[in-house]
Parts: structure tokens; sequence; C-alpha cells
């Protein structure tokens, strides 16, 4: 953890109060008030929420909590009952899925989504943004679209280049293996230029050895500047590499501040264990101290 | 029972007009469910409007043949978008329930009595395509084609419709080798995916569906020049069953998948009805009265289909890999 210390000296959420619901010093993403309902059930029901630019913020609780109901809402997948949010002081309520993408929120999904049939640089093509050639009338038009073709068949090797798929670059991507899918999923939404990447359960089905390059990529990420929101159950994967940590149960933001202020919160262990937290939990939770 | 003779029938229907307006409209078909992913059961309700546009247009109106196919390309536009706007936001299912439903409605309300005044109700219209005719090239007269012959009337519609294969397969091939075309495909694997990749994945797939439509209006257009009669019972369901067989017989996804389709479908059917024929005329079939001939020809056609879905799935020139893919 040797990046942490050294981002310590300029932590941007310095000062910041571990209580739900606090202000962040430069907010990329505001919700508040937002509520979802099924039925009777009220599957998120969040007060306020704010995430810090330029860092990685985890959000964990148990299952049920509401965590990918409140994902696909931010990103316009789904519509909320009530509530206002905004993304870099742009309004999002109403706004639809590919919209919220455009403005530079982009999401990936629980259920890793490669396109099975399509090849491994046409995944990565595709989601170049502004495509003149995109247009029905404009795909007629080849000399218009060659050049923009270039550039970003460039940016995509690279890209693929940085996580380790350009050997596979020809293959159908339904020919990889779950892991390498995660990382053209997460390939493929930077070709979007995000500045703000949501990430659906990142490391869920993937093997270790890809989990630490996974994690590498992720906080690349923010060192480039790409703010990182993320809904994670592995605790070692989320107390490793946030910088921030949002609880979630039963559609509330029950707790949120640095890894180190959600270990020892109270509420939380409640949430994640329940009433039977006496000796197991005290087992887990000293082999995580060591 | 002359061999050859069935043969060079059987090349006949494979290259007969009939041929060439079911490759046409299978193009479209091509487009909705070969790219794009839709589920439409209804592309004959396309070849009707296209059809009844032509021949209204013409008949009713006095208007002048072009004119009257372009109004059979704006009716198959105004469809797609009736057929488009409730569904496509939905999922794909509710597409294909209602292009089969909207297809056989369109039947019968252009058949029904208020309708005659306009669509010539049971008995539809005739002699709208006399000016087509009238433009031959070709003097009066028949014409051998590789051991078969065609009269000059059959030769014009034949120019005309492949001309317009030709024409709906370049526009295909340019626009799904295109960004516009990468979209379509990437909507067929995973429209959730494109769509969190800030791309419009609704009017990717209207657009797609007006395309497509479009091609069956003109291949509807087509039917009704070489007909020179349109009447509903033309436009029954099984048209788009046909259609839907001689994609995945071609090969979806494809190109020239629909156009192989068309003609090897053509190829089979001829080619099945006489050698029953010939076996029935021989004494070989006793059990077989001639008029089950034209049924069976399709039970044969339908084991083809399905030995091909057991030992080709991805049809005659699909891409073997692209079946193999593990499809999530």
């Amino acid at each position: 953890m040797s990046s942490d210390e050294v981002r310590a000296a300029a932590d941007p959420l310095a000062g910041t109060e571990p209580v739900p619901g606090v202000a962040k010093p430069d907010p990329i993403l505001k919700a508040s008030g937002i509520k979802r309902r099924f039925g009777g059930l009220t599957a998120v029901n969040v007060d306020h929420l704010e995430v810090q630019r330029g860092t990685i913020t985890a959000l964990i609780g148990p299952n049920g909590a509401g965590k990918s109901t409140l994902f696909n809402l931010l990103s316009g997948f789904d519509q909320p009952d009530e509530g206002q949010w905004s993304f870099n002081d742009h309004q999002l309520r109403r706004l639809r899925g590919h919209q919220v993408a455009r403005l530079g929120m982009v999401r990936t999904f629980q259920l890793t989504k490669a396109l099975t049939r399509l090849s491994v640089l046409d995944n990565m093509l595709l989601a170049a943004p502004g495509q003149t050639g995109e247009g029905f009338l404009g795909a007629f038009w080849r000399p218009g679209w060659k050049a923009q073709e270039k550039a970003n068949l460039a940016q995509a090797e690279s890209l693929l280049e940085r996580f380790k798929l350009i050997a596979k670059r020809d293959d159908m991507a339904g020919s990889l293996s779950g892991g390498q899918r995660k990382l053209l999923e997460m390939a493929r939404a930077l070709m979007v230029n995000p500045s703000l990447l949501m990430v659906d359960e990142p490391m869920a089905g993937v093997n270790p050895a890809l989990v630490q390059s996974l994690l590498g990529h992720i906080t690349a990420l923010r060192d480039d500047g790409v703010s990182v929101v993320f809904v994670e159950h592995d605790m070692d994967v989320i107390m490793g590499i946030s910088d921030w940590i949002v609880v979630l149960a039963q559609g509330q933001v029950i707790a949120e501040g640095r890894p180190a202020d959600i270990r020892s919160n109270k509420q939380v262990v409640d949430a994640y264990l329940g009433a039977q937290h006496d000796e197991p939990a005290a087992a887990a939770g000293s082999e995580e101290e060591s | 029972m002359d061999l050859l003779q069935i043969l060079a029938e059987a090349f006949r229907s494979a290259i007969a007009p009939t041929a060439a307006f079911y490759a046409l409209a299978a193009i479209g078909l091509n487009m909705h469910f070969g790219y794009t992913g839709l589920l439409n059961f209804g592309q004959v309700g396309f070849m009707l409007v296209g059809a009844y546009g032509v021949a209204i247009s013409v008949n009713t109106f006095g208007l002048p043949l072009p004119v009257g196919f372009l109004v059979g390309v704006l009716c198959a536009v105004v469809l797609a978008l009736l057929l488009g706007i409730p569904t496509l936001r939905l999922r794909a299912d509710y597409l294909s329930i209602c292009t089969i439903a909207v297809a056989e409605v369109l039947r019968l309300l252009y058949r029904a009595q208020f309708a005659a005044p306009l669509t010539g109700g049971v008995y539809g219209l005739q002699g709208f395509a006399r000016s087509f005719y009238d433009v031959n090239p070709f003097p009066r007269g028949s014409y051998g084609l590789l051991g078969v012959n065609f009269t000059h009337q059959a030769l014009w519609v034949m120019v005309v419709g492949w001309g317009l294969v030709g024409v709906a397969c370049a526009i295909s091939w340019m626009l799904v080798h295109s960004p516009w075309g990468r979209v379509l495909k990437g909507i067929r694997e995973d429209e959730d995916a494109v769509r969190s990749l800030g791309k419009n994945v609704f009017a990717y797939k209207m657009q797609s569906l007006v395309l497509g439509g479009v091609f069956g209006a003109l291949a509807g257009g087509v039917w009704m020049l070489a007909q020179q009669t349109v009447t509903p019972e033309l436009f029954m369901p099984q048209v788009t069953f046909y259609l839907w067989a001689m994609l995945l017989l071609g090969g979806a996804g494809r190109t020239f998948g629909p156009v192989l389709g068309a003609i090897i479908m053509w190829f089979l059917l001829s080619i099945f009805d006489g050698l029953l024929r010939g076996a029935a005329a021989e004494g070989l079939l006793p059990f077989l009265s001639n008029s089950d001939v034209g049924a069976l020809r399709h039970a044969f056609v339908g084991l083809a289909l399905l030995l091909l879905i057991i030992y080709r799935p991805q049809g005659i020139i699909g891409k073997r890999e692209e079946m193999l893919v593990n499809v999530k």
C-alpha cells in the first residue's frame, strides 16, 4: 500500500468527517433524496450522497442492500420515484443511460457484457464517442470517417496493450475467459474517455492472479485523474484500494468514511453480521487486523 | 423421368422473379435479425404495404409507377415507426408479437369491404404494372438463359428485381462495414452494454427496422410487377416464414446469406417437386395423389432445413466461429 502513503500527503478528503451524507470538498457526483420503490418495498432511500472527484469510492453493503439498484439509478438505467442527482453539475434526472454515458459517467455491469460475436478490437472501437461514421448517412461516406477510425484504432490498441489483451485483438470477445472479459469491459469503458467510471463488482468470478492486475488498473485510473465508484464484496479488495467507503444497508447509507473508520464502525459490523457476530466475527476481525 | 429437365426447371425457379423478390425481402429481414437481433415475424406486412402502395397510387390515384414505389416505401417507413415506437424500448419478444399480429391485421384491413374503393377488397387491383412493361427494353420474344427460356416480360422483371437485390446488397454491405453497422452488431449482442457506452440504442434499432422494412416494401413492389395483380391473399403469414427459412439457410448476418438462401430454397422446392412428380408419373408412388406432391415437397425442404440446423447451424455461408462462441 505504498501508493496510499504517497497520496496521503495530498489527500483530497482530508478533514472530511466520516458521517453519512457528509459534503465533500470537490464532489463529481451529488445525489439527494433518491427513492426507488418496487411495489411496497423501498429498495433505495438515500438522503444525501456525494462522491469526491479523483478518488476511488467503494459502495458496500450486505446482499439486497440496494447497491446495484442505486448504481442503475445513478447511471440512468433505471429511474427513481423521487430525487435529484447531478454529475459535474449536470442534472441527470430524466436522462437516459446513453445520455449519462455521453456526459462522461460510464458504467460496467455485474454480469460482464462482452459483445460476444464481435472481435475484441470491434468491442473497443464501438465505444469511441462522436464517430461520424455512426450516423446512418455518414456511414456511406467512407473518407469521412476513415481518419477518425484510424485515431480510434490507435487509442484502442494502446488500451488493449495496457490491459494485456493485445494478443487477443482479433479473437471473438466470446472466446475470452471471465477475467479477460472483465478487463475488456473496463478497457472498453475507457474508450469513452470517462471522468467517472462506475464499476459493478469487478472482482466477481475473477481468478486471484487477475484480481491483482485489475486492482492495479483501477488504482492507475485514479492516478490518471479518473474518479472511480465500485461495488464489491471482497473486503480485502475494498480495504486495500478504496479512498472512501460508503456502506448501504436496506437502501440507506448507514455509514461512510475511510477504510479505517469503516472497519471500526459498529453499525457496519451489525449490518453485515446481524445478531450472531460474537465468536466468528471476532475471529474474522482479528484475522483482518494481522 | 427426365432428370435434366428437372434440373433445368429448378434452375429456372432459382433465378426467376419470385426468387428475386424473396431475396430482397430476406435482405431486409437480415438487417433486422442478422445484424440488429430484431425478431420481425411480420416482414410480409412490409411487403403488403409496399405492394399496395404501388398498386393504389397507380390505379386509384393515377400516379406514375415510380411515384407509386416511393409511396410504397413511405408506407413501409410509417409502418416501421408505428411498430417500433411502442415496442423497441421493450424486450425483443414484444416486437415479434406485434409484427406477427400487425401483418395479419393489415391483410384483413386491406381486404375489408370498407376499404374496397381503395384496395379493391378481396378482388384486389390489376393493371397497374402496364407502364412498367411499356418501357421493357427487351423486344417481344423468348430468351434462352443457360438452357431455360424466359419471356421478354419475365426477363425485364428479373433484371429490375435482381438489380434491386444488388443495390440492397451493396447498401447493406457498406452499412455493416461502417461504424454504424458495428453499433448495430453490438446491439444484437447486448443492447445494455452498447447503451452504457453512450449509444442511442433505440434510434439505431428504429433505423434498422425502417431500412429492413423499406427493402421489404420494395420486394412487395417487385412482386406486384411480376404478378401484375395484387390480392390480399398473397400476403399470408407463411411468406414471412419462408423468408426466415431462406435467411437461416443462407446464413444470417452475412451480406449474401439471404440472397443465397432464397436461390437455394427455390431450387430445392422445385427439384423436390420435379422428382416427386416424376416418380408419381412412373407409378413409383401409388399412395400419392398428384395434389399431395405440393405438400410433400415442403416436407422434404423442411427435412433439408432440419439437417442444416443440426449439421450447419450457421447457415451455408455463416461463420462457424460465431456460432461456437460462448454466448451468454
